[in-house]
C-alpha cells in the first residue's frame, strides 16, 4: 500500500485543525485498490468543514464502492497552512481515507458548486503534482473530472478539466468506470486522446478538448464538436426516480464539527416555482418528489446508525413536499433515536403554513427564523417569479413571532432586472413593518436583512441580463443601509468586489481559464473567504489577459448572441427562456406546472420525463400570488402568465 | 448534581493514533454519538436544550495520545456494565478504545476535582534549529538537563492568565522524571505531573528541561486519585457497591 500517512503526520503538529487530514469518519471506506478497479478521488475544493457534508459527493463515493470494478476515495483542498508545508516537504495531495497520493488514482474528480472555488482546482491539481493544464497531461496522469451546478458553463474550466458531467452523476460515473476500465484492458488504444474521446461518447460527458471554438472579435462564433462521433449538444443527465437511488445509505459522519452537522435526507430534486434568478431551480427540473415512506425509512435508518440527534429533510423548497406536515409531524412524534431528535427544514416558504411545520418541529429554542422574498416590490417579485405577496410574508412573520421566535432573518438580492430605487428602498419597507409585527409581541423583536449582489447564471431566463457593477450595488446596499439606520434592522451584506469576481467566471468563455490560472499564480486560492479575496488579482489577470471586464459582467446580451454554453443542454429550451426573459421585463409571472398545466419549457417533453409528485394539488399556504386563499391546500391557481409561450 | 437522577458510570478509555488530531470537544460529541447508537438510557440536563449529564475529566491537548482517559456518564436507569465496554467501542472511532466500564458511588467526586496525578511519557525532540549549531537531544544531555530540574528548590515560569503575565513556582508539582532511553528523534522520558495546586503542560516542562528542545509524541499513560497518602486508580477509587451487591 502506498500511504503517504508517515509523511503527513508529522506535519500535522503544525497546522490548523489538523482532523480535516485523517479522514476516519463513521461510514468512510478503505477501498481495495486492484488491479481491476477503476479508481476515483472525489474532491471538495474548498475546507473539509465545507466539503465533508456536500450530499453529491458522498453520493458517488458510496455508489462507486459499491461496484466491483471501482474504488473510490476523498479529499478536500488543504489549508493554506498545511499546502505550505506540502510543497515545503514535496509531499503530494492526498485522499483522506488511506491517504494515498492523488496522482496515483485513475480518475481525479471535482465537485464545482461556487464560482469562486474554481482557483482551489487548479491548487490542488498542483499540489497532487498533476499539470494543470489538460493539454500538457500524458497518459500517466488521471483523468481530471468535474461535476456539480457549475458545470453548466463549462468554459471557464476547460483549460483544466479533461471531462465534465453534466446533471445528475449517479449514472455517468458508472458509465465512466466501465469506459475507462474497457481502455485500460484493450491496452490503451489511442492513449490519452483516445480514451477521451471514448469518454466524449458517454451520454452527459463533455470532453471540451474534442471541440474547437471560434470567435468573431470579443464575441463567440462557435463551437464545433471536431469529429462526427462527439456530440454537438451535450445533454444533462437526469435521475427519473429518486426512489430507486437511497442515497446516502451511510451518511459520513465526521468526527469535528463541520457545516450541516446533521443527518441530511433529500426530499426531492428539481424545483418548478420558476424564480428566474435560481440556476438550481432551472437546471434540476423536473421535480422528483423521494417516496414519503422512504424518507421515513431513511431518516430512521439513518438516525440509529450515525448517532446525529438532528435531521434536516433537504431540497429547494421543502415546505413543497407532499405531505410534508404530516411527515413533519411522524417524525416529530414517533421517538426515533434516543429522544430529543431535531428536524430541521431548509430553504423555508414564505407564508404561514410554512410557519405552522416550523413551530411543529422547533417546539424549543425558537430562536431565529429566515425567510426569503428577494425582492423589495411586489413589481420586482413578478419580474423574478418570486410570487410572494406582502401579506404573504407578514403572515408568515406575524406566525414567528406570535408563535415565539424572536429573529426574524430576511434574504434579498440586489442588482436585480429593472430595478428601481423604490425597489431597493421597498426592501427597508418590509424590514420596518416586520419589526413592528414583532414589537407587538415581543419588545426583544429583530429582523436582520441579509443583501447579496445578484449573479447572473447560465441557462435561466436572466443569462441575457448584464449584471449591476460594483459601484452601482455600492450605492444600493448605501442607500438601503442609511434608510434602516436608527431601526431595530440589521443589515449585512455581501461584498460587491466578490460578486464582481464571481459575474467574470460564471458567464465566462474558454478565454477565462487564462485569467484563473493567473490568479490561482498570484496566490488567489480560497476567493470565497472574504480575508483572502482581492479583486485586483482578478482585473489585473483580466488586464494582462486583454480582456474587457464589463463585456464579461455588465454588458446585456442579445437574442442572436451565441452564449459559451449554448452547446450544453439542460433541456430548457432557449426560446422558452427568452420568453420567459421577457415576460420578466414586462412583470408577469409564470405559474408552477407541477399544478397548472405544462407550458413546455422543455425539459419533460425533450427528456420523457415527468413530474413524480405524490399530490396533485398545491400545498397548503403561499397565495403564490394568484390572491387566492390556499390556506387548506388547495385547487390549482388561476393562470398567472398572459402570454404564451410562441411556438417554435 | 451526579447522581440525583439516576445512576452515573466511569468510563475508561485510550485514544491513540491518528484520532489523537481531534480535540477534547469532539471526543465528547463522539461519545453522545455512541451513546446514542447504543441506545443508552440516557439521563439529560434540564433546560431549553437537554444534554446527556456527562462529565469529562482533565483536558487532552490535540496531538497527545493517552491509554487512560476517563469520562463519568448518567444513566436514568441501572443497566448491567459488563457488556458496555465493548459496544460503546463499536460505535466510536478508531483509536478511541473502551476498555473498562464500572458503576460509579452516587455524589461521587468529580473527575476534574479527583485526579491529582498524571503520568505521562514525553518524547524530548531538537526545537527549531538556532544559528548556533545542532541541538542534541539524545539521552545523555537530557538526562544531565533533568538531573538539574530536579535537583533545584524552585522553577518560576511566566504564567499569561487572562492577559495578565504571573509567575508560578512548577518545581512543587514535578515528581518524577524518568529517562527511558532514545527514541527516533530524541530521547524518551516518563514524568509524574501533579494536577495541583498548578498544572503543567507536557510543552511547559519539555521547555523548563531545556529551551533549546521541544515535545515530540506525548501519551497519558496513567491518571491517579490520591487519597488518604493512597494512590488509587480511578476506576477503583468510587465502585457503586450497593449496586452490585443488588446485581449479584
Ligand atoms: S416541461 Fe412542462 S411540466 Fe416539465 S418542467 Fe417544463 S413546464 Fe414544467
Amino acid at each position: 500500500m502506498t500511504s503517504l500517512w508517515p509523511r503527513i503526520e508529522p506535519l500535522l503538529a503544525g497546522v490548523e485543525k489538523p482532523a480535516r487530514y485523517i479522514g476516519m469518519e463513521r461510514g468512510s471506506r478503505s477501498p481495495h485498490h486492484g488491479p481491476g478497479a477503476v479508481s476515483w478521488l472525489l474532491v471538495y475544493p474548498d475546507t473539509y468543514e465545507i466539503g465533508l457534508p456536500n450530499q453529491g459527493l458522498q453520493i458517488l463515493y458510496e455508489i462507486l464502492n459499491e461496484r466491483p470494478d471501482a474504488a473510490a476515495e476523498r479529499s478536500y483542498a488543504p489549508w493554506l497552512d498545511l499546502a505550505a508545508a506540502l510543497r515545503e516537504h514535496a509531499v503530494p495531495l492526498f485522499s483522506v481515507d488511506t491517504h494515498r497520493p492523488a496522482a496515483d488514482f485513475d480518475i481525479v474528480a471535482f465537485n464545482l458548486s461556487a464560482e469562486l472555488v474554481y482557483t482551489n482546482l487548479l491548487e490542488c491539481l498542483d499540489l497532487a503534482g498533476i499539470p494543470v493544464r489538460g493539454s500538457q497531461r500524458d497518459e500517466d496522469h488521471p483523468v481530471v473530472v468535474a461535476g456539480g451546478h457549475c458545470t453548466f458553463n463549462p468554459e471557464p474550466m476547460t483549460d483544466f478539466v479533461d471531462a465534465f458531467v453534466i446533471g445528475d452523476g449517479e449514472e455517468p460515473v458508472g458509465e465512466m468506470t466501465e469506459c475507462i476500465g474497457d481502455w485500460k484492458r484493450a491496452g490503451r488504444p489511442g492513449g490519452r486522446t483516445g480514451m477521451l474521446r471514448a469518454l466524449a461518447a458517454v451520454p452527459g460527458v463533455y470532453v471540451p478538448s474534442m471541440y474547437d471554438v471560434e470567435y468573431d472579435g470579443p464575441a463567440l462564433r462557435s463551437v464545433t464538436p471536431r469529429f462526427n462521433d462527439v456530440p454537438s449538444v451535450v445533454e444533462k443527465r437526469t435521475v427519473a426516480d429518486l426512489a430507486e437511488w437511497p442515497y446516502p445509505k451511510e451518511q459520513l459522519v465526521p468526527l469535528i464539527e463541520v457545516v450541516h452537522d446533521r443527518l441530511n435526507v433529500e426530499l426531492f430534486r428539481g424545483c418548478t416555482r420558476g424564480c428566474r434568478f435560481c440556476q438550481a431551480g432551472m437546471i434540476t427540473r423536473p421535480v422528483r418528489e423521494r417516496p414519503a415512506d422512504q424518507v421515513r425509512a431513511m431518516v430512521e435508518a439513518g438516525l440509529a446508525r450515525t448517532g446525529y440527534d438532528e435531521v434536516a429533510l433537504t431540497s429547494l423548497s421543502s415546505a413543497d413536499f407532499s405531505g410534508i406536515d404530516s411527515l413533519v409531524s411522524d417524525l416529530v412524534n414517533d421517538q426515533v433515536g434516543c429522544g430529543n431528535v431535531g428536524v430541521s427544514l431548509p430553504s423555508l416558504r414564505v407564508d404561514a403554513f410554512t410557519v405552522g411545520i416550523a413551530s411543529e418541529i422547533q417546539k424549543v429554542r425558537r430562536t431565529g427564523l429566515t425567510f426569503a422574498p428577494e425582492g423589495g416590490s411586489w413589481r420586482l417579485r413578478q419580474v423574478i417569479n418570486k410570487l410572494i405577496t406582502e401579506e404573504d410574508l407578514y403572515a408568515a412573520v406575524e406566525g414567528a413571532y406570535s408563535q415565539g421566535w424572536r429573529r426574524v432573518k430576511l434574504y434579498f438580492l440586489v442588482g436585480l432586472p429593472t430595478e428601481m430605487d423604490e425597489d431597493t428602498l421597498g426592501i427597508a419597507e418590509l424590514a420596518r413593518n416586520v419589526v413592528k409585527i414583532g414589537k407587538q409581541h415581543t419588545k426583544q423583536a429583530s429582523c436582520t436583512v441579509s443583501v447579496g449582489g445578484f449573479v447572473p447564471k447560465a441557462h435561466t431566463p436572466f443569462q441575457w441580463f448584464g449584471q449591476n457593477g460594483i459601484s452601482e450595488l455600492r450605492r444600493k446596499i448605501t442607500m438601503l443601509r442609511d434608510d434602516l439606520k436608527k431601526t431595530a434592522a440589521q443589515v449585512r451584506w455581501h461584498d460587491p468586489e466578490a460578486t464582481f469576481a464571481e459575474g467574470i467566471a460564471s458567464r465566462g468563455d474558454r478565454r477565462i481559464g487564462a485569467v484563473i490560472e493567473r490568479v490561482w499564480r498570484a496566490g488567489g486560492t480560497f476567493q470565497e473567504w472574504s480575508e483572502h479575496f482581492q479583486l485586483g488579482r482578478w482585473t489585473d489577470a483580466m488586464a494582462a489577459e486583454g480582456l474587457d471586464p464589463d463585456w464579461y459582467v455588465t454588458r446585456h446580451r442579445t437574442e442572436d448572441e451565441v452564449l459559451p454554453w449554448d452547446h450544453i443542454a439542460a433541456g430548457l429550451h432557449r426560446d422558452f427562456l427568452w420568453q420567459d426573459w421577457q415576460s420578466s421585463l414586462a412583470a408577469h409571472g409564470l405559474p408552477d406546472c407541477r399544478w397548472t398545466p405544462c407550458y413546455d419549457c422543455g425539459v419533460c417533453t425533450d427528456y420523457a420525463l415527468e413530474h413524480v409528485v405524490a399530490a396533485a394539488v398545491p400545498p397548503a399556504g403561499g397565495s403564490q400570488g394568484t390572491g387566492q386563499d390556499l390556506s387548506n391546500g388547495g385547487a390549482v391557481p388561476v393562470v398567472l402568465s398572459p402570454t404564451r409561450i410562441a411556438a417554435s | 448534581m451526579r447522581g440525583d437522577a439516576g445512576f452515573p458510570i466511569r468510563i475508561a478509555f485510550t485514544k491513540q493514533g491518528k484520532v489523537r488530531f481531534i480535540s477534547h470537544r469532539d471526543v465528547a460529541r463522539a461519545f453522545e454519538r455512541a451513546f446514542r447508537i447504543e441506545q443508552l438510557p440516557l439521563a439529560f440536563t434540564l433546560g431549553f436544550s437537554p444534554r446527556p449529564k456527562v462529565s469529562f475529566g482533565l483536558a487532552l491537548s490535540v496531538g497527545h495520545e493517552s491509554d487512560a482517559e476517563y469520562l463519568d456518564l448518567e444513566l436514568a436507569e441501572p443497566v448491567a456494565v459488563e457488556p458496555l465496554a465493548a459496544a460503546i467501542s463499536a460505535a466510536l472511532p478508531e483509536g478511541i478504545h473502551v476498555f473498562d466500564v464500572v458503576a460509579l458511588a452516587d455524589r461521587a467526586p468529580a473527575l476534574q476535582e479527583a485526579v491529582t496525578l498524571v503520568e505521562w511519557n514525553i518524547e524530548v525532540v531538537p526545537g527549531a534549529a538556532q544559528e548556533s549549531g545542532v541541538i542534541d537531544a539524545s539521552p545523555e544531555p537530557v538526562a544531565a538537563r533533568v538531573a538539574a530540574v530536579l535537583g533545584s528548590d524552585t522553577l518560576v515560569v511566566d504564567r499569561v492568565r487572562k492577559g495578565k503575565t504571573t509567575q508560578e513556582d512548577i518545581r512543587p508539582v514535578i515528581r518524577r522524571i524518568t529517562v527511558l532511553g532514545a527514541s527516533e528523534q530524541g530521547t524518551l522520558t516518563t514524568v509524574e505531573l501533579s494536577t495541583h495546586p498548578t498544572s503543567v503542560r507536557p510543552a511547559e516542562l519539555v521547555a523548563v528541561i531545556g529551551q533549546e528542545f521541544c515535545e515530540g509524541r506525548v501519551r497519558r499513560t496513567r491518571q491517579w486519585i490520591e487519597r488518604d497518602g493512597e494512590r488509587l486508580d480511578p476506576l477503583a477509587a468510587d465502585p457503586r457497591i450497593a449496586l452490585e451487591a443488588r446485581a449479584s
